[in-house]
């Protein structure tokens, strides 16, 4: 088990935070002195899990590193919605990249950073990269390849709300199977985005052989918090991808953001671990297990699978590969054995 | 215009853009009734004194609880504690084990000392209180902590009325009894024993009383109608169980008969069985039927006490009992058979009911009585003014907790009549139903099981059946607690809002809403655990 939940009952761990806790065992979210490095006022929709995972991302990586850290931001929804121009959002040094380069840009600046280290001009700096998965697998992908395969010292975090929400919901590589898009099929037999297709980006930032590579989603704080603490402890390039639904390209209310978030990680749509030099460490156990239709049916992307003849053949499609999660990563606790 | 390239405006913050004005609804932070408290008979805010009690300070527990009810550790003996059956967190796992940690509370109470607050002013008003029981104590404690004079007339020779007499010692141990009244006599009530009011009028008159509260209980055993030969052994329940209070101890013989199946019938078969008696309890319908609690019934059977179900007793000899089998009819009453047995029995208890003794009430003008019991209104006062009356004397269920809350809401009234005044009670918010907590943040913890006397000790001695908890397994079962419609600072709207609209004021002060950024997408209704928050239609 990577994130340990304490033996203690009103509410676990699993609240924020929790008077009862000790301050050590609080998440950094729950602190009066948060940074709140994404500030209010940012023009995100109501309910956006990307605009809540920033957050909860980058503030963990701020304590972790003391408040000294420049984040480098790749085009996307982040940084359309954080930094209409002259506003700012962000309470922290920021760079804004092409929607493609923002890698290349990050280890510009942790070389730049080794460099005035070497000639005394300055303390250590810690450097982060982050982006949507439009940014981040599709993209920024050559320029991420080569900040793993260069070991570049740089936290790369990805927001992943699979597709391009910002400009109206286009298809990415990270959309899902059969999750309708803008531009994937609207109707005919098999409506949404194709199947087989796409790419699980962490797997492929574990074929690397990076120190660092993790999956957390915005209904887990205390694991999210845990791997950001984690990673920023290490040198190197390390990837965390975090799962944060969209309520706009979703379909969702804006209030079941968290609750999709969850329903991901308990189906075992979005396998939840971490893993070091290639190699699985730790994964975060399901803990009460849903089938996949309650996570399908919060969502209108998948609404054409519960029309009149509901699509029972889609939908055990989509549950079989969140079976298929479960064993691969022994998600349950009875498959750890 | 000392700007970089192509840049002509300074830079802002985002702080410019009021968000707020996005929003069609706005949560709001409300606080909710939970199940406990409002089944509560004694009116006891049980989720608030958990909460102090989950933070392992006992003492603000205490405190907070015996604002409500001054007897926790009675009460953790012998409440029959529906709060548990109302519980939510029975619908997740098991409900908390509320009259356990009350236990606990009352207990350690006892062990440090702990005093009851004294009043702070006198209001120069005496109230007579007729009747030194849960409920009569109850309603001195709560006037004498409003600054009134408090004097109790008690007929009995000992403080606790039913709990002394009524209750046998292996529920309640008298120490604590004692202990917990004294503590009330501690804060300046005046009481006199053996000292019986024949005339309510004339009593309130000698002593220029301003109000009375009358709590006299139901003492006289009901008398069924039973044919009896000359040497049979008769005696009616309540008088066994108070004899057991003094020097002689009733001689019942082997072979005890106990005719009823309520409480009391189970608790004098249960005082027999350790006298070294048999007992056998007959009663006419069947253990479903039972108005005695079944755990009560089935801690009974545990100790080898035998029940004939579907029975009446038709005759009564010197060592024998005529009994005619019942049947239920279609309706679930139970018909004579014609079917006739007889039993061995060396004495009949009855255990019938009680009745009470309305005899200092005679030549009260306006007092309204009705099938044996004192009517009163909704603020406890009888017809008369300036009479209260409660507990078991008046139209209600009888039990201990019930007459401690009828002490406090009598209490409230008569205070407010002494100032020519009517007690409002504020008004209830609405229930905290299973439906606005998100259980999922609530981890899986069973209730914690307390230890009972082993069964050898239940049959032969008066020692106290159920044990207690200890301080680790208390404070585990305080925090079951689920905090119903109760912001318990979990910091979880905090945490979830996406736009840092939730201000965080530091503990004890709970959170505000920063309505210039809340875009009112509802997470923090959806994602805190114990429903203290609500969506509200924006007035557009």
């Amino acid at each position: 088990m990577s994130f340990q939940p304490l033996h203690f009952y009103q509410t676990g761990t699993f609240t924020v935070g929790n008077r009862l806790l000790a301050e050590e065992d609080r998440t950094v979210q729950a602190e009066i002195g948060r940074t709140n490095s994404l500030n209010s006022g940012h023009r995100a929709c109501q309910g956006c899990g990307e605009a809540l995972g920033a957050r909860f991302a980058i503030d963990a990586a701020m304590n972790a590193a003391r408040g000294r850290l420049i984040a480098a931001n790749a085009t996307g929804c982040l940084e359309v919605f954080s930094t209409p121009y002259p506003e700012t959002s962000w309470q922290i040094p920021w760079i804004h990249s092409l929607f493609g380069n923002t890698a290349a840009v990050a280890t510009g600046i942790a070389a730049a950073i080794k460099v005035k280290k070497q000639k005394g001009e300055m303390g250590d700096v810690r450097v982060v990269a982050q982006g949507g998965d439009g940014g981040t697998t599709d993209i920024g992908f050559g320029c991420l390849s080569g900040m793993f395969e260069r070991n570049d010292d740089v936290l790369y975090i990805c927001y992943d709300n699979g597709g391009y929400m910002n400009t109206g919901v286009q298809r990415s590589s990270a959309t899902p199977p059969a999750a309708r898009t803008a531009t994937t099929m609207p109707v005919g037999p098999e409506p949404g985005n194709a199947f087989g297709q796409g790419k699980f980006l962490p797997a492929i930032a574990m074929a690397h052989e990076i120190p660092y590579v993790a999956t957390a989603t915005v209904a887990g704080l205390h694991d999210l918090e845990y791997k950001v603490t984690k990673a920023m402890g290490m040198r190197g390039a390390r990837y965390i991808h975090i799962l944060v639904p969209c309520p706009l390209g979703w379909g969702a209310a804006s209030q079941d953001t968290i609750k999709l978030a969850r329903l991901a990680k308990e189906t075992g749509i979005f396998p939840v671990f971490e893993a070091e030099r290639g190699e699985v460490t730790g994964v975060l156990k399901i803990r009460r297990q849903q089938p996949v239709e309650e996570y399908l049916k919060l969502q209108k992307r998948y609404a054409h699978l519960f029309g009149k003849t509901p699509a029972v053949e889609t939908i055990a499609r989509l549950q079989a590969a969140a079976d298929k999660n479960i064993r691969k990563y022994g998600l349950l606790d009875q498959e750890a054995n | 215009m000392d700007k970089p390239f192509a840049i002509t405006l300074d830079p802002g913050s985002s702080l410019a853009n009021h968000t707020g004005s996005w929003r069609t609804s706005r949560p709001v932070y409300v606080d909710r009734l939970p199940p406990c408290n409002k089944q509560c008979p004694a009116g006891e805010d049980i989720q608030g004194w958990l909460f102090h009690a989950e933070s392992g300070n006992y003492e603000s527990a205490w405190r907070h609880l015996t604002k409500d009810n001054p007897f926790p550790a009675i009460m953790g003996r012998v409440c029959y504690h529906s709060c548990e059956g109302a519980c939510n967190r029975g619908q997740i796992d098991e409900p908390v084990g509320i009259n356990s940690v009350e236990r606990f509370l009352g207990d350690e109470a006892l062990k440090r000392g702990w005093k009851l607050t004294a009043p702070t002013a006198e209001s120069g008003k005496h109230v007579l209180i007729v009747g030194a029981g849960p409920s009569g104590m109850s309603a001195a404690y709560h006037l004498r902590r409003l600054g009134h004079r408090v004097t109790v007339h008690e007929a009995g020779p000992l403080l606790g009325g039913m709990m002394r007499f009524g209750i046998p010692k292996y529920r309640l141990p008298r120490d604590v009894l004692e202990a917990e009244m004294q503590r009330v006599v501690e804060l300046g009530v005046h009481v006199q024993l053996n000292s019986k009011v024949e005339n309510i009028l004339d009593t309130m008159q000698d002593g220029k009383f301003d109000a009375a509260f009358l709590a006299v209980g139901a003492h006289i055993g009901k008398r069924a109608t039973i044919p009896a030969g000359d040497a049979a052994k008769i005696i009616d329940a309540i008088s066994l169980l108070r004899s057991m209070e003094g020097e002689d101890q009733p001689m019942l013989g082997r072979r005890v008969v106990v005719y009823g199946g309520g409480n009391t019938a189970i608790d004098v078969a249960r005082t027999a069985k350790r006298m070294g008696a048999e007992p056998l309890i007959v009663y006419r319908r069947t253990r479903e039927k039972m108005p005695a609690h079944d755990f009560e019934v089935e801690e009974a059977l545990q100790e080898g006490i035998m029940v004939k179900w579907l029975s009446t007793i038709k005759q009564a000899d010197e060592s024998s009992l005529t009994i005619e089998k019942m049947a239920l009819d279609s309706k679930g009453f139970p018909q004579p058979t014609g079917e006739f047995e007889t039993i061995e029995a060396d004495s009949l208890v009855l255990a019938l009911g009680q009745d009470v003794d309305l005899g200092l009430l005679e030549g009260v003008p306006g007092l309204q009585v009705s099938d044996g019991v004192v009517q009163v209104g909704s603020n406890m006062m009888t017809g008369h003014p300036g009479i209260f009356a409660g507990g078991d004397m008046v139209p209600a269920e009888r039990n201990v907790t019930v007459g401690i809350g009828h002490g406090k809401a009598a209490a409230k009234h008569i205070d407010a009549w002494l100032r020519s005044e009517e007690y409002v009670a504020p008004v209830k918010h609405d229930t905290a139903a299973f439906e606005n907590l998100n259980t999922w943040y609530y981890t899986d913890a069973p209730k914690t099981v307390r230890p009972m006397l082993d069964i050898i000790r239940r049959q032969s001695t008066f020692d106290e059946v159920q044990g207690g908890l200890d301080e680790s397994t208390a404070l585990f079962e305080a925090r079951r607690c689920l905090s119903c419609g109760n912001c318990f600072e979990c910091d979880n709207c905090y945490g979830v809002c996406p736009d840092n609209a939730v201000i965080k004021l530091g503990p004890g002060k709970r959170f505000q809403f920063n309505y210039d950024y809340c875009k009112g997408c509802g997470m923090c209704v959806a994602e805190c655990p114990c429903g203290a928050i609500k969506m509200e239609a924006e007035e557009i």
